[in-house]
């Protein structure tokens, strides 16, 4: 099979047993919409899939390859992790920033700039950072900082984007951009698996949705299938409205179950 | 935020990038040829450069010639020599680190070396051979570097390395008192303190192939390290998914750092500030790019132990003015008014 999979994953942070079995999957030209509550492993979760962090028990593959026996240079063409809250050390300009994104290409000499690669420019439009080209990115907002190290990810042109949280510090506007660029990205026969805490962008944009709970992937299917009442509720510990729109109906998150009998 | 998009035209003027690596070099290694030239003309003895370079020539020098070939010469080498390995351990060791504050002596190279040469001097060892002190100085900073990997372990971050290397700094400085403390004859006290202050002067072409091999390793272990620096300035996991091993990386950068730094701390002497200060001063010409900022750092390096050099031979005091204490002099203010300056756009 080809794609993005898991066999039986664990993993654990310090003493805890983050992640106890997950087994998921992820096919090119799917978005799929990784969810659940903080600190149920989500992150855990991706950087395992991206190469990161070696899964204490089961295996990890890439079109039925396992994913440790892939030497790094061809892992770093392949897959491209955008972590959340992404440190920048250096006040560094923003085309060179993502020209970064080329490196897993290029030769040890060769220089990486826009003159010899199209994709910097095309990254940095997908996102909406072409005009910030040479701006510095110390100085722009946390918005427009987000779109740069995503247009990073994206001139990796990886067959596997792993993206954590990336539009949870975004405008509504650059929200969508977003999202939709990840289904152009999916479009393309790629895989786009990313970490989300908007339910109805997630219902939205997302070709699946794989909820994590207690360890395991506890719901995987189609949005309309996962994201329901029930399941929302018991996940995250919410109680929910449903929201007929002239789009659909979506459940949103209304109060906390325990809001009357805790004070914080 | 306007959903319009402008392409910035090619060939406008665009701020921030510093100026082409072309241009930057070409125009460092000016500055440092011109530098080593007036070096080779600086001192008691004037030396009309033309007529003293046909000399060499001759079979017989003369006085002027053997002053050029063997006193200024190896001096103005060793300079380069030296000036680069700062500059460039520098600017590899803060773009490892990505912290501005981290130089050679961080990671405690220089003070090893430094304890290395005094304890041949402490023990009477000097005398007997022109190379004891620079063998002990290499072995010095190859023990600091073993500790330092041992101490820090496979998988350290920054932080990690940083306070092994403080510690490595804070042991060899304790034991280095200790030798001072104990010391047979002030004589003794007096010969390893100036030799910790830096020089280059009386030094010979034997130091600088004492300290070419090693140092010319340690550059190359350096120079390669350009394209995982850059990939790190997004932070770890983006350099390991970009495809390096960062255990590797760390490894050859500390190592790297440890060849040149120790060859030249073993035929100098400590010499500070240049390695914090070159970089400071040439990242923004670069656009804060570690890659980048790697060979111009070295340069830069080598530019200003040239003319450090120069000025401790030409400040008319009695005694001639230790290396160590100049770049420190210089160094010191000069990396004050950069932090001012610079507070707001570090990261």
């Amino acid at each position: 099979m080809s794609g993005l999979a898991t066999t039986d994953v664990a993993a654990s942070l310090g003493d805890r047993e983050v992640l106890s079995s997950v087994n998921f999957s992820a096919k090119p030209g799917e978005v799929v919409g990784l969810i659940g509550p903080n600190g149920v492993g989500k992150t855990t979760l991706l950087r395992i899939l991206s190469g990161l962090l070696i899964p204490e028990r089961g295996t990890v593959t890439l079109d039925d390859i396992p994913l440790a026996t892939i030497p790094r240079a061809q892992r770093a063409k392949r897959i491209a992790y955008l972590p959340a809250d992404a440190p920048v050390h250096w006040p560094l300009r923003v085309d060179r920033l993502v020209a970064l994104g080329r490196i897993p290409h290029a030769g040890l000499w060769q220089p990486i700039d826009h003159t010899n690669t199209p994709t910097i420019d095309s990254a940095m439009k997908r996102t909406d950072v072409a005009h910030l080209a040479h701006r510095v990115i110390s100085t722009l907002s946390s918005g427009e900082r987000a779109r740069v190290l995503i247009a990073r990810a994206l001139a990796v042109e990886p067959d596997v984007l792993l993206a954590d949280e990336p539009v949870s510090s975004l405008d509504p506007y650059h929200q969508l951009q977003v999202m939709e660029m990840l289904q152009d990205v999916a479009d393309d026969d790629r895989i786009v698996v990313a970490v989300l805490h908007d339910l109805t962008l997630a219902a939205r944009f997302c070709d699946r949705i794989a909820l994590i709970a207690d360890g395991r992937i506890a719901h995987d299917g189609q949005p309309d299938v996962v994201l329901t009442s029930d399941v929302v509720q018991d996940a995250y510990g919410v109680e929910t409205v449903t929201a007929s729109t002239s789009a659909g109906e979506f459940v949103v998150p209304w109060r906390r179950m325990d809001s009357g009998s805790r004070s914080t | 935020m306007t959903p319009q998009s402008v392409t910035p035209k090619r060939g406008e003027h665009i701020p921030h990038t510093g100026m082409s690596t072309a241009t930057l070099l070409t125009g460092l290694s000016a500055v440092v040829l011109a530098l080593f030239v007036a070096s080779l003309m600086t001192g008691h003895v004037s030396l009309p450069l033309i007529k003293t370079l046909i000399a060499t020539f001759d079979d017989d020098p003369g006085m002027l010639g053997l002053i050029l070939l063997e006193i200024r010469l190896p001096r103005a080498l060793l300079a380069v020599i030296v000036g680069g390995s700062l500059g460039f351990a520098g600017a590899a060791l803060q773009g490892l680190l990505r912290n501005p504050l981290a130089d050679p002596g961080v990671i405690g190279v220089s003070s090893s070396a430094g304890l290395g040469a005094v304890l041949v001097i402490y023990f009477g060892l000097a005398a007997g051979s022109d190379l004891a002190v620079p063998i002990a100085a290499m072995a010095g900073a190859a023990a600091a570097v073993s500790l330092l990997l041992g101490l820090a372990g496979r998988d350290a971050g920054p932080l990690t390395l940083i306070l092994a290397g403080v510690a490595v700094n804070a042991f060899a400085g304790a034991l280095i008192s200790l030798a001072l403390n104990l010391a047979p004859s002030p004589y003794a006290v007096i010969e390893a303190v100036f030799w910790l202050l830096g020089s280059l002067a009386d030094r010979s072409f034997t130091h600088v192939w004492i300290a070419l091999p090693l140092t010319v390793l340690g550059w190359l272990l350096l120079a390669t390290a350009a394209r995982p620096l850059d990939a790190l300035s997004l932070g770890e996991d983006v350099a390991r998914s970009l495809g390096f091993n960062l255990t590797r990386v760390r490894g050859q950068i500390v190592l790297g750092a440890a060849c040149c730094v120790g060859a030249g701390v073993a035929v100098s002497g400590a010499i500070g500030f240049v390695g914090l200060v070159v970089p400071h001063l040439l990242r923004p010409l670069v656009g804060h790019e570690p890659g980048r900022l790697l060979i111009a750092s070295g340069l830069g390096g080598a530019a200003l132990l040239l003319a450090a050099d120069m000025a401790a031979r030409l400040l008319p005091v009695t005694h001639e003015l230790r290396l160590g204490v100049v770049t420190a002099l210089i160094g010191a203010p000069f990396f004050l008014h950069l932090i001012v300056r610079t507070r707001r756009t570090l990261v």
